[in-house]
């Protein structure tokens, strides 16, 4: 099957595309998320299948005992054909799974297909489930168990959460556009990660800090944005930023951010307030350097990337990778940018 | 100048239309047969790359049960819960059509519906809309289902999405196979472990069924090269006549100040105008060909190989390139020698046109010492041939050395009997003839390869069809065949045939590699059925007794040729090997076969079941069919009596050759247009030397019927020489080319009717060509004799 088909795939029934993966379609039938959500937990962390997309999004910044830095990537997708669950092959809920594994100078990647309905995956709440093929996220979110493999490397992780949840915009409710686009997004910021990277070299013994986003929405971008640039950073002191520039078709971005405390407390900051700004892309003119500055923080720091080429060539391509920041705060994070292709 | 010049060269055509027309419609037809050849070829072979990109599951290793039946789809999630990339696939009929069902979210790459545009809709595809894929032909067939076009898919085979196939063919949670993406994770879980019902099937390769068809092509695109020939043959003859007889008007052009390389520049672009224009014709025609020809094709290659071919044909590109390239290939083949000649004229030489005859005298020897040159190839090749190229190569030499030997073969035969005739007429007849002969040996080298053609040909299709039948009487002895779906069905089978005395023979059969090469090991139950009927190539004397005791095993010839198998060589089946003491010809079968004894196959293959059974009824088929369904449940469907499979397996033969024949039909009129266009040209040029015979006292109608008389003379002299040709044709055909493609000798039958019969169309052929001529000069007005006279230089 080509990418065309399988983006394809991803799209709603009647619409055409819009946006990055035809994110930014029109609705019909889906329910939309609505302001003041009130979670039910262990309920959320499983699957919404009225609402188009989904994702449980782990990117991990790892090292060995060498001090030698990884970036580690687990998703998985929940792609609504319709707003309802099947059973059998009638489902019309397709999921897909990334992993991938960047080094300094590789950067491995694998994707998996799957129809809901037949067990071959899906997530399950409780006791927490999420799986496609052999990959497998599960715990109760105090730990978790995760693993994934590719032709050429695969792992196999522990995660324990150091934290509380953290919830996006104004109590999980995210805005996404100046016209309302909105998704409900909700995170574990604070899971130390330990486990072993099999790679064609040998296999690696590693630690380091694990995020793991949670967000679903119908429409989540407006109909003239066509991807985004995502930042996680970890700083040195213990405190976190989650933020993000959402670009669009007249040449303007709608920003928003998140701030949250070493003890994880969440201060929210609208669109305008996070400024971003790309100083140096890489060959394929995807920018894998950033000056990221949020004034009403004091943070005014420069964004490297790992490796440059982390680039996921999956059904829909994307960039992912680890990154390194320095100037008024230094640390690492993670960084995702989508709609270069 | 130079447009002078070209109006000069191009007057010649408006004096002999005959000529131009002879010219164009040589070169029109042998571009015709040669691209309709092609077209039917480029048409089958698009059809197995749709075929291959719809759905090759060929290339890919599959997951099948052990005993052969589907399984439920929680198979394929715990293989793919434990890392195993597989993809679901569940195929059976539906309307006649072979229905597959995917899954495309696991399906390798470039696999399912191939032309996705922007109306189709997958989420429907996907999720139970109803939607099926399938070619417009396909399509029509299909009731009750939301076709969608798919043009690329292969006829009667349409797709659709797995879980809408289980519902549309009711085996709902079922599935047939699981393929094997050919990128697996690492530390992948043996399968024994999580699914030890099921058994790896490698990847086929679909190399075997390549192979196959791509002899039945080579086969038609021999014959398209010879049409091609023949064709050739005619507009080498046009141009060098009118090259010759332009010489005059060459030299006066080159003594008016006309450069040669500019003469020589032009006559080159007249003969490729008519290239151009005869290329146009050809590729049309040949259209028209194909357009007759491919429903049997298609039919042929579905029949005999099971590879799915379009009934319909589609102008391609690639024909119009093949066709005008050939065309102007063949152009500048049979025009070079005759530009040669042009470009060497000394400037004031060869003011008189030479007669024919003159330079026939030099080129004879030159052409006799070719032709046994090639024929000394064809001698060497004939014992050391051992594959398609070479056997081609052997076609090739063996035809062309004995068409170049035809007209000095002619002239000694000629000479002979003038030396033994009597009386002024006769004598004057064979000198007349002799005289001819280079202006007609073009033609009749045409007519001798056509008929030889017949004659190989037929004598192949004769000789498959006498063997095949015997072999059908032989394979097929049980009188009725039955297949059951389950054990149990099997258990009441069996019970059944003990209650009415009837012998139940199982066919049981599992794939293996043996030597090196794919084959079949059937267990084989002791019965008379095959002590009876089967007849080796080869055995030793105890053949059967041994294989039944489990001492040895029997092979068909393909096996044995391709693995170098003789009788006493060692088979290794499993754990078990044994030597061969027996190699029966099996006709039409593509891989090998080894025949085992029951016992020991059913200690090498536990797993398994017979699910055919060949049952020996003592007497009346249909009331042991009725008292079968009724007793045991199986159904009329699972039922074939021996007759019908004969009766199935003669058409598909049938249809075989039916290709063949009607390209040898269009062959031997070729060659008939030839002697007629060859005729036709002599017969201007004939005038003075009929003349004096005429003033001589003899009657116009005399003159006439000798004319008739020596076509048909002509044409029996070359019959009789193509049959040897022939013969030699159908031995290469029958004893390489055919072992070479199909890996089995077919014995040669003669066919002598069969020649005799074709002998009479070839001579049928030679009067009607030859009719209109000598009609025309039994009504010459004498006017046009007496010129003769007056206008002697």
């Amino acid at each position: 099957m080509n990418a065309k088909a399988l983006i394809l795939c991803l799209l709603p029934v009647t619409a055409s595309a819009q946006g990055f993966a035809g994110l930014g379609t029109e609705v019909e039938g889906f329910s939309t998320p609505a302001p003041d959500p009130v979670f039910d937990f262990p309920a959320d962390h499983g699957p919404h299948p009225d609402y188009r997309i989904e994702w449980w999004y782990l990117t991990a910044n790892l090292e060995d005992a060498d001090g030698t830095p990884y970036g580690l990537q687990w998703t998985l997708f929940r792609s609504a054909l319709a707003p309802y669950e099947a059973e059998g092959w009638d489902s019309p809920q397709l999921w897909m799974g990334h992993a991938a594994v960047t080094t300094e100078t590789e950067h491995f990647v694998a994707e998996r297909l799957a129809r809901g309905g037949i067990g071959q995956a899906g997530v399950v709440a409780d006791p927490f489930s999420a799986w496609i093929d052999d990959w497998a996220l599960e715990g109760d979110w105090q730990t978790l168990q995760m693993r994934a493999t590719g032709a050429d490397f695969g792992y196999d992780m522990t995660l324990s959460a150091a934290g509380p949840l953290v919830f996006h915009g104004e109590g999980g409710y995210s805005v996404k556009s100046a016209a309302g686009q909105a998704s409900y997004y909700y995170s574990q910021p604070f899971f130390e990660i330990a486990g072993t990277l099999h790679l064609p070299t040998g296999d690696v013994e590693v630690t380091g800090n694990a995020w793991l986003d949670r967000e679903w929405s119908s429409q989540p971008l407006a109909d003239n944005q066509t991807g985004w640039d995502w930042f996680s950073l970890l700083f040195d002191d213990g405190n976190k930023l989650m933020g993000f520039r959402l670009q669009q078709t007249d040449g303007m971005n709608y920003t928003s951010a998140t701030w949250i405390t070493a003890e994880g407390e969440t201060t929210p900051y609208a669109d305008g307030a996070l400024q971003v700004e790309p100083l140096m892309t890489n060959a394929a003119g995807v920018p894998v350097h950033w000056r990221l500055t949020l004034p009403a923080r004091g943070v005014d720091v420069t964004v490297e990337a790992l490796n440059d080429d982390a680039w996921m060539a999956t059904s829909v391509p994307y960039w992912e990778g680890p990154v390194t920041f320095q100037g008024t705060h230094q640390g690492r994070g993670y960084l995702e940018m989508t709609g270069y292709d | 100048m130079t447009r002078v010049a070209f109006a000069a060269l191009l007057s010649h055509w408006g004096r002999n239309p005959v000529q131009l027309f002879t010219l164009l419609a040589g070169l029109a037809l042998a571009t015709g047969l040669w691209s309709g050849v092609q077209a039917i070829n480029a048409e089958a072979r698009a059809s197995y790359d749709a075929a291959a990109s719809t759905l090759d599951e060929g290339r890919y290793d599959r997951l099948v049960a052990r005993d052969g039946a589907a399984f439920g789809q929680d198979v394929f999630v715990t293989l793919r819960r434990a890392g195993w990339l597989v993809s679901p696939m569940l195929s059976g009929d539906l309307d006649g059509v072979r229905l597959i069902g995917i899954d495309a979210l696991t399906a390798p790459a470039g696999m399912g519906p191939v032309t996705l545009g922007g109306d189709v809709n997958l989420a429907a595809f996907l999720t139970g809309g109803n939607q099926v894929f399938a070619n417009a032909l396909t399509a029509s067939r299909l009731d009750g289902v939301d076709v969608l076009i798919s043009p690329d898919l292969a006829d009667h085979t349409a797709v659709a999405d797995i879980g809408m196939a289980q519902r549309l063919l009711d085996r709902a949670g079922r599935i047939d196979s699981l393929l094997v993406l050919p990128d697996q994770p690492r530390d992948l879980p043996p399968l024994a472990q999580i699914a030890p019902d099921l058994t790896l099937q490698p990847a086929q390769g679909g190399t075997d069924i390549a192979g196959l068809t791509d002899s039945f092509h080579l086969n038609l695109t021999a014959f398209g090269l010879l049409s091609f020939a023949v064709g050739i043959f005619i507009v080498h003859g046009a141009i060098g006549l009118a090259f010759e007889q332009r010489r005059g008007m060459v030299r006066t052009l080159r003594a008016l100040g006309l450069p040669l390389r500019r003469l020589i520049g032009l006559m080159l672009a007249e003969l490729l105008v008519f290239a151009l224009v005869a290329g146009v014709i050809g590729v049309a025609l040949g259209y028209v060909i194909a357009a007759l020809l491919l429903p049997d094709v298609a039919a042929t290659l579905r029949g005999l190989y099971g590879a799915d071919v379009s009934g319909t044909l589609q102008l391609r590109p690639s024909w119009w390139a093949s066709g005008l390239g050939i065309a102007f290939a063949g152009t500048l083949l049979a025009g070079g020698s005759a530009l040669w000649g042009i470009a060497r004229m000394p400037l004031l030489a060869a003011a008189q046109p030479r007669a024919l005859a003159m330079a026939a005298g030099r080129r004879a020897r030159w052409q006799m010492g070719a032709a046994l040159v090639l024929l000394a190839v064809a001698f060497v090749l004939a014992f050391n041939a051992d594959g398609l190229v070479t056997g081609f190569a052997l076609l090739g030499t063996l035809l062309i050395g004995a068409a170049l030997a035809l007209p000095p073969v002619l002239n000694a035969v000629l000479a002979f009997a003038s030396g033994r005739a009597r009386g002024v007429t006769a004598q004057w007849f064979w000198a007349d003839t002799r005289q001819q002969l280079p202006g007609l040996s073009l033609a009749l080298m045409a007519l001798m390869l056509a008929i030889a053609a017949n004659i190989g040909v037929s004598t192949m299709v004769s000789s498959f069809r006498l063997t095949f039948t015997g072999f059908l009487d032989q394979r097929l002895a049980s009188e009725l065949y039955v297949s059951t779906d389950s054990a149990e069905q099997t258990a009441a089978l069996i019970a059944f045939a003990e209650s009415r005395g009837v012998v139940v023979l199982p066919i049981q059969s599992a794939d293996v590699q043996i030597a090196g090469q794919p084959a079949e090991v059937f267990g084989t139950r002791d019965h008379a059925t095959y002590r009876d009927n089967w007849r080796f190539l080869q055995s030793t004397p105890d053949a059967w007794d041994a294989t039944f005791a489990g001492q040895a095993v029997v092979i068909n010839e393909q096996l044995a040729r391709r693995g170098a198998l003789g009788l006493g060589d060692m088979v290794t089946i499993g754990s078990l090997t044994l030597p061969v003491a027996g190699i029966y010809g099996d006709y039409g079968n593509p891989i090998g076969q080894v025949v085992l004894a029951e016992d020991p196959f059913a200690a090498q293959f536990p797993n398994v079941e017979a699910r055919q059974f060949g049952l020996r009824v003592p007497g009346e088929v249909a009331a042991v069919v009725t008292d079968l369904t009724a007793a045991t449940g199986i159904g009329a469907g699972q039922t074939i009596d021996q007759a019908g499979i004969k009766a199935v397996s003669l058409a598909i033969f049938e249809r075989t050759f039916t290709v063949t024949t009607a390209l040898n039909i269009l062959t031997l009129a070729v060659a008939g247009f030839a002697i007629l266009m060859s005729l036709l040209t002599l017969a201007a040029m004939r005038v003075p030397q009929l003349a004096p015979a005429w003033a001589m006292g003899m009657t116009r109608s005399a003159l006439g019927r000798l004319e008739l008389l020596r076509a048909v003379m002509l044409a029996v002299l070359t019959a009789a020489l193509a049959l040897p040709l022939g013969l030699a044709l159908a031995w290469v055909l029958l004893a390489v080319v055919n072992v070479a493609a199909f890996g089995w000798q077919l014995p040669m039958y003669l066919f002598p009717l069969d020649y005799a019969r074709l002998g009479g169309f070839a001579l049928l052929a030679a009067v009607l060509a030859a009719g209109w001529p000598a009609w025309r000069l039994a009504r010459t007005p004498p006017g046009d004799l007496l010129k003769v006279f007056a206008n002697e230089r």
